[in-house]
Formats: structure tokens, sequence, C-alpha cells
């Protein structure tokens, strides 16, 4: 299926959850913030929530800023 | 009497508030807060890079120091608003910086834009601290809007020019009772946050300034000195300038006739 992620179109496997998905690269979760079709989604239901065809998915951390 | 600085619903001990960007390191950015006795801070949301680990920012930002997310990104009202929200569902706190630019050369905010951002967000119960173009009309209509201080530039982001929107940022020191002045923004030295807090700010802003130091925590600190000074000299009311010279010590008396 096809979820957007940070903007780019990806090719991921069939139902598929959030805490899987973060797994596949080096993200270390404790920083990051996980917005899925504009809700952010709490850490503790990563591994609940199944990712859809067409989902947009913003994953987002804090950085230094003025 | 006390002098208390007061926004929203926190008292800061501190009128120096630092921005964290730009930083060599974490660890310095982490000393300059530490150094500095800020109690407040700005950070920014952004994507993350999904190929690299980045360290946990919040890691190097004490405990007990009011984080400000600003909305920087945003280039519209509506894009603010998303960000704040995002923030604030993630635990990063109620406050925040409102800032809506449009262009990358000069990065002035959309006053509009911000005032539009700030009513949604007020409402929503945030502390919201718009960072503005120092027009008075823009600045009432923030106040009306439920800002809980307001932001006008000293001068372009990251150009240390120092307080060119001074005669403006007075106006705005002397008209805008309701909520604090924080001048953000270009400022460069010491000095001109010294002048800003003379002038009556309430608090300043920095971020280039300190950051991009050679020596970024001896900055920090002298900064933070700077503002007290500032504020001290404010509260002792300075005295006014003369066209002619006022003597030390009195014409008379000389040992010669």
């Amino acid at each position: 299926m096809k979820v957007i992620v940070n903007g780019k179109t990806m090719e991921l496997a069939d139902s598929m959850n959030l805490q899987d998905l973060v797994s596949v690269w080096k993200v270390s979760s404790e920083a990051v913030v996980a917005e899925l079709n504009e809700q952010v989604v709490k850490k503790s239901l990563w591994t609940k929530t199944v990712l859809s065809e067409g989902d947009h998915l913003e994953l987002v951390s804090l950085v230094g800023g003025g | 009497m006390e002098d208390r600085f007061i926004i929203g619903d926190k008292e800061l001990k501190s009128r120096f508030l630092l921005g964290t960007g730009k930083f060599e390191s974490k660890e310095i950015m982490q000393q300059a807060i530490a150094q500095s006795g800020t109690e407040a801070v700005t950070v920014a949301l952004r994507r993350i890079d999904l190929e690299e680990t980045e360290e946990n920012i919040l890691s190097f930002i004490p405990k007990g120091i009011t984080l400000m997310v600003n909305t920087s990104g945003a280039r519209n009202a509506k894009e603010a608003i998303r960000i704040a929200r995002i923030a604030r569902e993630a635990g990063y706190g109620n406050w925040v910086k409102v800032e809506v630019i449009n262009d990358s050369r000069y990065l002035l905010p959309d006053n509009d834009e911000t005032i539009k951002a700030t009513e949604a967000l007020a409402s929503e119960g945030f502390v919201v601290l718009p960072y503005m173009h120092p027009d008075l009309y823009a600045a009432k209509a923030l106040v009306r809007a439920g800002a809980a201080a307001v932001m006008p530039l000293g001068s372009l982001i990251g150009s240390n020019q120092g307080l060119k929107m001074r005669t403006l940022i007075e106006v705005l020191i002397e008209e805008i009772e309701e909520v604090p002045v924080i001048v953000d923004a270009g400022i460069g030295r010491p000095s001109h946050a010294a002048e800003a807090m003379e002038i009556g700010a309430d608090a300043v802003l920095v971020n280039t300034a300190v950051a991009m130091a050679e020596d970024p925590v001896l900055m920090a600190v002298a900064f933070a000195r700077g503002v007290e000074a500032g504020r001290m000299a404010y509260l002792a009311r300075i005295g006014p300038e003369r066209a002619t010279a006022s003597a030390s010590s009195p014409l008379t008396g000389f040992l010669y006739d």
C-alpha cells in the first residue's frame, strides 16, 4: 500500500502498524512525534495503529530554533 | 516594590529569553542556557531525517525551563495553528511563539496571518507570544486576539543589526500596557539588549548573537547581564540628554583667584 511519509510516497506492506514502520528506520522513538492524517498518535498506541492506503504520516521532532 | 516579570500563567526570574538554534553543539547550548540563567527557550518542530538518528534536544534543556515551541516553517495562520497543536499534543507545553513568515530573504513576519493564528490559538488555551513587525495597530489587534505578549522585531532575524526598529518599538512600549513587550530578532550585542531594556522593553529574545559567538557560553552570560543592567537603569530612571554641559563639581571655590 502507498503511504506518504514526511512528504514522500512510500510503498509499504499491508497492515503494517506505526511501531513496525518507525522501527524500519534508525528512529529513536523517544524524541519522535507521529502525526497521522493530522492527528497526533500517542506512543502507547503505535503498535495498535495500523496504516492504510493513502495515509499521510508526519514524523517530527523538536530541534533548535529562535 | 518587587520587579516581577509575568507572562500568561508564569513568572520568569530572568528577562533574557534564549533561542536554541545554530549552536555548534547541544552541549554548548546546554551550558549557555544554564550559565545565563534564562528560564524560557524557543525550539522548533521539524520532520525527522529518516536516515539519521538525532540526539533528543530535550535532554540538553534543563527541567524547569519553559519551552516555547515556535511555528517556524508556517507560511500562514493555518500552518502555524497546526504546528502549535502538534507540539501541545506531543507534550511540549502550551506556550507557542507564533512565527508566520513568507519569504526567506528577509524573514519578515506576516502580521495579518499572525493575528489570525493568535486568535485561534489563544481561544484554544495556548499562551501565545507572537513574533511581529512593530505596527501599533497590529499590536493592539494581537492584544485583542488574546496574545500573552507582543514580540516586535528589533531588526532582521540573525542580522545582528540591533534596534533598527527602535522608534516603533518605543511606540509599542508606550501604548501597549496590557501585555509584556519583548524585543525579538536582530539583537547583536549585549549593548543592544541593554538598550531595549533601558527604553522600557519587558524582556528580549536572542538567538544568533549568542549561538554564533566564538564563545557562546560567555556571550550568553554577557547578554544576561546586559539585560539586567538595562532593566535596573530603566527602574532607576535615566536622566535626560542635554545640549550643553552641566558641571560635576561646583564652578566656585577653585584653588586659584
